[in-house]
């Protein structure tokens, strides 16, 4: 706790400095000088005087005498904040923040805090800070006080809260002061009261601070335990948003990589077990990429993503055309024969990238714009994975327009719904068969893209998502996307429920067997085709 | 409701059946007598398989009501129940056992018990040989018993498809263009087994080929966009105003 | 009544194979056993479990080739079943340990000892007993094939949508066999295995007992199959096969002769994963791999799926393949010739070895029956109401 108000002090300092008002530095010095002089009752009054300064200046040199790192230079008793260095001691300027001189452990004295003295300096810290005139700087001050919930502060924050003007931090320091309450040895009615404040601030921090209390007797034992199970029952909200997220997160992944495979099956009606391998060739795809990148062109390492997903698509859905043209064309109206070659064929192209690159994880950067992340109250969220989500959303509705409003869509739909008849029409089936193999592949080699940013690239990556793609796709239905979507949001955001109360393992067993009885409901899953045509 | 009559073997009423939208079936009504031969046409998509689906239990309709028999509800039974009730189906497309032989296809449509166990322990009996034999010399594939149906030519296989449906014995037939693909002479020899057939069942035929229908010699119930258009006469149905305009208005 | 269905199904043919089958189960562990190094008809002792390995795959392959090639259902999941066989057998074999474990607990295997465990699981009880495990090798897998099976069959799941779930199911089960709580022995599986009935598992004598045992188990499963195709009920099932609604509409209930076939089948599997795990010494949840029911299917394809004796021949040849080349130089490269044999056997084989052997027979056979026919022969139309569905094409 202590190191957390050390470092928001020194946040504050930091915006204290750029606000800093040019007070009159000498008597500001001179009031310094005056922490060397008498004992501890002498130094407390001192503390106290620069506190009512006002200048956020004087804000380093309270801090370090908290710490302990305050000297006097015994040659003109001139006080100095000093860090050991070595055997000998740097002295720098406390308001300057100046290194003014290099002494031995001798030629200074220390000035020595106590326990009374430390609050004083935060109290004083506490004025400084709360009446600063930077919002910033009164709300970091606020913060502070509720970690620490020092009641010495109570006084302190009543005068800053009277003073406030923003509704925002007035609030903080209503908490804060309630923390502060909390600590202290106020009636009962009080600390109830103080309870109330803090229960409409959610959050683990406050759970911390009440969950002592509800040990208590009396009034504030009842209104903490009543405040600790509302809060709870907010965290747990706040928990099922972060489930849902990280269930959105996943499904985007499923989405990605099953959705290549629902137009193939709608389309073709074969299952394309080499379709994993598709998504693994995107991911091999990027890793080249930023190879070539790493060795030519580094500064465009940011941008590396951008051109791997063009060529993902490109590299993978010519492999697909490929493997139609070459193997799947000779076996149309034998779906299951399909199964086996195409399984075949992952066979050979895992082995294939296995031969090339080794069988281990390849190392595929993050480019500095998808790292790190940001909250939204309670909830994290990671840039990669708000990346893949919105990736995979944009790849679906441009998929879903291409379907809508190009020929070749019109054609695509044309054959899902009756080959014969397409055929009948003119369309040529074999190319649209090509094609479309080749379009499913493709995307699927950007998912690859995708994948290679949150997972390890290997040649086994493929393997890892094409049951769960198949479930997607099975379950979602066949011949409508927005069977796929809903399916891979479902199952992802299912298995993410499903996690915690199960584990990883019995949740993803749990989402089979249900799917498994699903079938039984639903054989052509949620969005099915119905009618003559499909029973053919 | 009012309930079915008892000479009536087939009752539909208010049978609808919609898929994504689109009425399939549109509260159609049909009644066959016990004894009776009934020929249904309709252009494409009148809803001929449809009706033909719903009443094997293929389709669930979404509403109405179908009995067989008096008053067993087949909206509540799979096709096997259904089958075992006495309906037969003949396909559209002629659908034997391609890798069974013309006997072994007849055998496994013959009447009698349809149990697993039965089926793996039971020999066939010389009165089910007797059986074979007769249904052989009806359809005129005696010559060809051994020959696998894969090998069969197109009417070949329409008339073992027909034997099949003789063999299980049924009380009503549902007969899915029977004449398609067949040449003249073949088309009226089937009419002949129809009508031969008629005699001790209520036959279902659906067709599109007016001359075999006129052969036929039987009431016409005319379908379109899923319910009863005309009813009657081969000579009044044709005359009927409403026919010629959805037959020859498009 | 089993007399007339197993004369039934006992041709030349399967005369044949079932002396194979009986003879090799005499002949190879006497070459074995009473032979020396140096005679020429010698049989060295390590190929013997490796032998009875070939032979448990070929009655799995059986019970794949029997529901694929005759019902038309691709399992992309028999190894679970082979597992759950093995499974059981592998905790009779650890019940048998007893002391003589690592940790020398009387009653709990090692594994559970290492895991704290004070208790023997209730799925565990009564595993010491040989007669109660065997039970278990059949109804394990039985038990699961008839749940799994009465669920998809009544709702028609069919195609690639019912071979995908079995993928899933088989999958599912590897997942939870990887967990040490399930009680299983986790990722390790059970191993270190001491005796079976009292004899020594490593023993020649034991060993060439296996290998006896699996070669007529396979004999025995090969004349039931034979029997069942030869029945009513296989011209049922294979009349499934190439016509499913018509089967419905002829008053079948498909659904009933696809769960008793398909059960059986589960029961093979059990039975041939029981004899594989005494003779290779482990069982462990890859066997669960979704990748290895797959390989099974392209055993049952490269022999051939429309003969009963095809699978059997596939399962041998491809892992006799499959030996010799992960043991040589070649081994990095098996994996593409296992792929180029999914695809290859595919495309170019597809009534695999022994359908190709006996096409020419069969062609002939045929010619002469089309001879016979007044009419021309056009056997394009093979389009029925589940058109577009697994096939094995006629000779041309």
């Amino acid at each position: 706790m202590r190191i957390l108000i050390q470092v928001v002090l020194a946040t504050v300092l930091a915006l204290a400095a750029i606000s800093g008002a040019k007070a009159q530095d000498a008597d500001l010095r001179d009031l310094i000088n005056g922490l060397a002089v008498g004992g501890y009752s002498e130094t407390e009054e001192q503390i106290a005087a620069l506190a009512a300064t006002g200048d956020p200046a004087v804000v380093p040199v309270l801090e370090a005498l908290a710490e302990g790192d305050v000297y006097a230079r015994k040659s003109d008793r001139m006080v100095f904040i000093a860090e050991k260095v070595g055997s000998t001691y740097t002295l720098t300027d406390p308001l300057t923040g100046e290194t003014v001189d290099e002494v031995a452990s001798g030629a200074i004295d220390k000035i020595k805090v106590n326990n009374r003295l430390r609050r004083a300096i935060r109290t004083a810290l506490g004025a400084l800070t709360l009446m600063s005139p930077d919002a910033g700087t009164r709300r970091a001050a606020a913060e502070a006080i509720f970690q620490s919930g020092d009641p010495d502060a109570i006084e302190l924050i009543d005068a800053a809260i009277e003073q406030e003007q923003n509704p925002s931090i007035a609030k903080l320091m209503r908490e804060a002061r309630a923390a502060a309450v909390l600590n202290s040895d106020l009636s009962d009615e009080e600390k109830v009261a103080a309870i109330e404040v803090i229960k409409t601030r959610s959050g683990r921090d406050s759970l911390s601070l009440l969950i002592p209390l509800t040990e208590v007797e009396g009034p504030v034992g009842a209104a903490a335990t009543a405040a600790v199970s509302a809060i709870e029952g907010e965290l747990a909200m706040w928990d099922a948003a972060q489930n849902v997220w990280y269930g959105l997160s996943l499904g985007s992944v499923l989405l990605l990589a099953a959705i290549g495979l629902a137009i193939t099956f709608g389309v073709m009606g074969v299952i394309n077990m080499a379709h994993g391998e598709m998504v693994m060739i995107g991911a091999y795809t990027t890793f080249v990429v930023q190879e070539i990148i790493r060795s030519n062109a580094p500064w465009l390492f940011d941008s590396s993503l951008f051109i791997a997903i063009p060529l993902a698509f490109l590299v993978a859905g010519a492999v697909g055309v490929a493997i139609e043209r070459g193997v799947i064309r000779f076996l149309y109206g034998r779906p299951l024969e399909t199964l086996l070659a195409t399984w075949g064929i992952s066979l050979i192209l895992q082995q294939a990238v296995r031969t090339i690159f080794g069988p281990t994880n390849q190392q595929v950067g993050t480019p500095s714009w998808m790292s790190g992340s940001f909250e939204i109250g309670l909830l994290q969220i990671t840039y990669n994975r708000l990346a893949i989500i919105v990736f995979a959303l944009i790849v679906f509705f441009l998929l879903m327009a291409f379907l809508k409003r190009t020929p070749f869509g019109l054609q695509m739909r044309a054959v899902t719904q009756n080959r014969q008849m397409a055929s009948a029409m003119g369309i040529r089936t074999p190319w649209v068969d090509a094609m479309t193999f080749g379009l499913g592949s493709g995307i699927a080699g950007m998912a690859g893209v995708a994948l290679s940013q949150i997972d390890n690239v290997s040649p086994n990556l493929g393997q890892s998502y094409i049951i769960d793609s198949f479930m997607v796709v099975v379950f979602g239905g066949v011949g409508n996307l927005w069977g796929t979507l809903v399916g891979a949001f479902t199952l992802g955001i299912a298995n993410k429920f499903l996690e915690p109360y199960a584990g990883a393992v019995l949740g993803k067993i749990l989402v089979l067997v249900f799917i498994i009885l699903f079938i039984q409901k639903r054989p052509r899953g949620l969005f099915a085709l119905r009618g003559r045509a499909i029973e053919a | 409701m009012s309930g079915p009559e008892t000479e009536t073997l087939l009752y539909l009423d208010g049978v609808s059946v919609s898929f994504d939208g689109f009425k399939a079936l549109n509260e159609l009504s049909l009644i066959i007598q016990a004894g009776e031969m009934r020929a249904i046409i309709g252009p494409n998509g009148a809803g001929k398989t449809t009706m033909m689906d719903v009443v094997t239990g293929k389709t669930r309709p979404d509403t109405g009501t179908i009995y067989f028999d008096g008053n067993v509800d087949l909206t509540k039974l799979d096709e096997a129940s259904i089958a075992e009730l006495g309906i037969g189906r003949k396909f559209q497309k002629p659908t034997v056992f391609q890798h069974h032989t013309v006997w072994d296809n007849l055998e496994l449509a013959l009447a009698g018990r349809r149990g697993t166990f039965a089926a793996l322990f039971r020999r066939e009996g010389s009165s089910e040989r007797e059986r074979i034999e007769e249904l052989l010399g009806i359809i005129r594939l005696g010559e060809l018993r051994d020959m696998e149906a894969a090998n069969l030519s197109h009417g070949q296989k329409q008339w073992l498809e027909i034997g099949m449906l003789l063999a299980q014995e049924p009380k009503l037939l549902l007969v899915d263009e029977p004449a398609a693909g067949m040449t003249d002479a073949e088309t009226e020899a089937t009419a002949d087994l129809l009508k031969e057939i008629a005699k001790e069942k209520s036959v279902v035929v659906v067709e599109h080929d007016m001359t075999f229908v006129r052969a036929l010699g039987v009431k016409v119930t005319v379908l379109h966009e899923g319910s009863v258009l005309s009813e009657g006469t081969i000579d009044h149905v044709s005359e009927d105003p409403r026919v010629i305009e959805v037959y020859l208005g498009r | 009544m089993i007399g007339s269905f197993i004369r039934n199904g006992f041709d030349r043919s399967a005369f044949f194979v079932i002396l194979v089958l009986v003879a090799a189960a005499f002949v190879v562990p006497a070459l074995a056993l009473y032979t020396t190094p140096a005679s020429p008809f010698h049989i060295p002792g390590y190929a013997i479990p490796l032998m009875g390995k070939y032979l448990t795959y070929g009655l799995l392959a059986l019970s794949v080739g029997l529901i694929w090639g005759y019902c038309g259902i691709l399992s992309l999941g028999h190894g679970a079943f082979f597992a759950l066989g093995g499974y059981a057998m592998g905790m009779y074999l650890m019940r048998q340990i007893g002391t003589r474990g690592v940790y020398g607990d009387p009653v709990l295997p090692d594994f559970m000892v290492f895991l704290n465990w004070d208790e023997l699981p209730v799925a565990w009880y009564g595993f010491q007993s040989f007669p109660y495990a065997m039970l278990m090798v059949v109804l394990a897998p039985g038990i699961l094939a008839f749940v799994f099976g009465w669920f998809a069959f009544r709702s028609r799941v069919t195609g690639v949508y019912l071979s995908i779930i079995t993928q899933a199911m088989t999958f599912a089960l590897m997942l939870g066999f990887f967990r040490n709580n399930l009680g299983f022995g986790g990722n390790n599986g059970l191993t270190d295995f001491k005796d079976i009935l009292g004899f020594n598992i490593q023993a020649p004598e034991t060993r060439a007992a296996l290998f006896a045992a699996s070669a007529l188990a396979l004999a025995l499963a090969y004349l039931i199959c034979k029997s069942i195709i030869s029945s009513r009920f296989g011209k049922v099932i294979v009349a499934i096969r190439d016509a499913e609604s018509r089967t419905r509409f002829l008053g079948y209930r498909v659904e009933n002769y696809k769960l008793v076939v398909w059960v059986l089948s589960a029961c093979m599997a059990g039975i041939a994963g029981a004899l594989y795990v005494p003779q290779v010494g482990i069982i462990n949840p890859g066997e669960f791999e979704p990748a290895n029911s797959i390989e099974v299917v392209i055993w049952v394809a490269v022999g051939g799926r429309g003969l009963l004796v095809g699978p059997i021949v596939g399962a041998i040849v491809v892992n006799f393949a499959k030996s010799w080349f992960t043991t040589g130089a070649l081994a990095p490269y098996w994996l593409f010739a296992l792929g180029g044999l999914f695809v290859g056997v595919t495309l170019f084989l597809p009534k695999g070895i022994m359908g190709t052997l006996g096409g020419g027979w069969t062609a002939l056979k045929q010619r002469r029956a089309s001879a016979a026919a007044e009419a021309g022969v056009s056997v394009t139309d093979t389009d029925g109401p589940d058109g577009g569905r697994l096939k094995t094409e006629p000779a041309e």
